[in-house]
């Protein structure tokens, strides 16, 4: 482990602002896909039943 | 093993659902060790300090955004040689995720830059370019959805992806056949990486994370493209009217 | 009956599409007037101080050489469409991407070329010396073909659909980007006194590449439109 504390981890060297946005704003994104991917394939389960049960 | 037969759709389907857990369970794993290493482990930088660290999901979501352009650009083509479906598909599934790595490219790039440039953007050669893919990957989707007829949304998609191919070597040679204030590749085939070991391995691992997460994701989507479009009355399909009429 | 050459179909065509033109002058007339107009609009906007119009000078009349290309590429395609004479050249017997060069041809000669030559008027508007404006018209007769070959492809591609007028810009806007960046760059750098031979030749490349490839491309394109 680099850190000597968590609060050291968090400052990032004085640099935690612009690291943290970074990797938030990854983690949201790859969030966010991952859930509308999941809404769009409930809906296109819901609209596609008659294909499902010739393929499945 | 007789691979053709998945070049149907439906046929496709069920073997994409089985490939899924799989590439979702490795990129989970993989992605939490290299966060691990680049953000618990590894050492701050003599030059940069700990902002360095945004190179970790910088650098991968670059070489993606990159990488996905050319994946789909291939993928349209062998579409349109091949007169097939399913490739069409896929290069419709894989547009999102392109588009949504070059988005963070850009945002974690402009959150790098502020800290060691001094500014959040500047018009050089390699942000310029990675903007203008931005705006590829928008041009195809758009392209698609605004044009009615499936067939032919297909194949002018897949035009202008290839006509945009010739903007991914001018991003990745941007920094060398100009002096742009984006650093250099630090990274090559050929000569020892001028990155410290611990460090290239973080971000390496990064890159294939998101790769193996881009696969999971791709094919979940283009599974829901599939059920979308063969879903649709037979008259758009008519090859699969048959199952249709069958199913129904 | 003999088959004509391709220079022949090549001459053909031009020469159709120039007398269309010229019946309907009003278009040559529409794309200088709008370059004048947004020439104009930035001297109003940003404020009639000589420094700042020279150095801004190439990039607005640059913006604007490449708005007035995108707004008249509607004009290449979509006539023939809608009276069924594009799908005839789509079956003739001649390669689809000649036919396409001297459509091109004839609208850069329509929408393109005015804008050449009506260019160092407006750069003494915004206090371009002689050799900048030399510049400045080398640069725009080398990039304003590409602009239309690039556009093409963009018009091709949205032949017919909805909403195509802000699809066309937003399809073809990226791809003109390196073109304006040495062309606007060629006439900067030559004010600065570095010499515009660099981003100059940049340009013919640039030119070469389009004459080269957007035609097969255009072709694709139509191709797909009119099936």
């Amino acid at each position: 482990m680099y850190w000597g504390s968590v609060s050291e981890f968090l400052a990032m060297g004085g640099y935690g602002l612009y690291v943290w946005t970074s990797f938030i704003v990854t983690a949201l994104s790859i969030m966010w896909e991952v859930l509308a991917l999941w809404r769009r394939r409930t809906a296109a389960l819901a609209d596609s039943r008659g294909i499902l049960r010739s393929i499945e | 093993m007789n691979w053709s037969k998945y070049s149907a759709p439906l046929a496709f389907y069920p073997l994409a659902g089985k490939m899924v857990p799989w590439f979702s369970v490795v990129a989970a794993l993989i992605i939490a060790v290299g966060l691990y290493i680049g953000l618990l482990v590894a050492p701050t930088d003599f030059q940069q300090g700990d902002s360095y660290r945004i190179i970790f999901v910088h650098v991968p979501a670059a070489w993606m955004s990159m990488f996905l352009y050319v994946v789909m650009a291939i993928w349209a083509g062998i579409g349109m040689g091949l007169k097939a479906r399913l490739s069409f598909m896929m290069a419709q599934a894989i547009a999102p995720t392109g588009a949504m790595f070059t988005f963070l490219a850009l945002l974690t790039g402009a959150m790098w830059g502020k800290p060691t440039w001094g500014a959040w953007w500047v018009w050089d050669a390699r942000l310029t370019s990675e903007l203008i893919l931005l705006f590829q990957y928008a041009g195809v989707m758009l392209l698609r959805t605004s044009i009615d007829d499936l067939r032919r949304a297909d194949r002018a998609s897949g035009v202008f992806a290839l006509v945009g191919v010739v903007n991914i070597p001018i991003i990745y040679f941007s920094v060398k056949w100009w002096n742009t204030l984006h650093q250099g590749a630090s990274v090559s085939m050929t000569a020892a990486p001028k990155m410290a070991t611990i460090m290239l391995t973080a971000m390496l691992l990064m890159t294939f994370g998101f790769w193996m997460y881009s696969i999971a994701v791709i094919l979940t989507r283009v599974r829901c493209v599939i059920l979308e479009r063969e879903s649709m009355p037979a008259w758009s399909n008519p090859s699969t009217a048959p199952e249709v009429a069958e199913a129904r | 009956m003999t088959r004509p050459s391709l220079w022949e179909a090549l001459r053909g065509v031009v020469r159709r599409d120039l007398l269309l033109a010229m019946r309907r002058r009003s278009d040559v007339v529409m794309s200088v007037f709008f370059l004048v107009i947004v020439a104009s609009l930035f001297p109003l906007g940003v404020g009639p101080e000589p420094a700042v119009l020279r150095t801004i000078g190439a990039g607005v009349l640059w913006v604007a050489a490449l708005l007035a290309c995108l707004l008249s590429l509607g004009r290449v395609f979509t006539a023939d469409y809608l009276d069924g004479v594009l799908e005839q050249m789509v079956l003739i017997a001649q390669p689809l991407p000649v036919l396409v060069v001297g459509k091109v041809f004839a609208h850069w000669i329509v929408s393109g070329l005015p804008i050449v030559l009506l260019s160092p008027l407006l750069g003494l508007q915004f206090g371009l010396d002689g050799e900048a404006l030399g510049v400045l018209v080398l640069s725009l007769l080398l990039g304003t073909p590409s602009l239309s070959m690039i556009g093409a492809i963009g018009a091709a591609l949205v032949l017919g659909v909805r909403g195509s007028g802000l699809l066309v810009a937003l399809l073809v806007l990226p791809l003109y980007v390196p073109v304006l960046i040495f062309g606007a760059g060629a006439v900067t750098s030559s004010m600065a006194g570095i010499g515009g031979e660099a981003n100059l030749s940049l340009l013919g490349a640039c030119l070469v590449l389009s004459l080269f490839f957007s035609p097969w491309a255009t072709a694709a394109a139509l191709r797909i439109a009119l099936e």
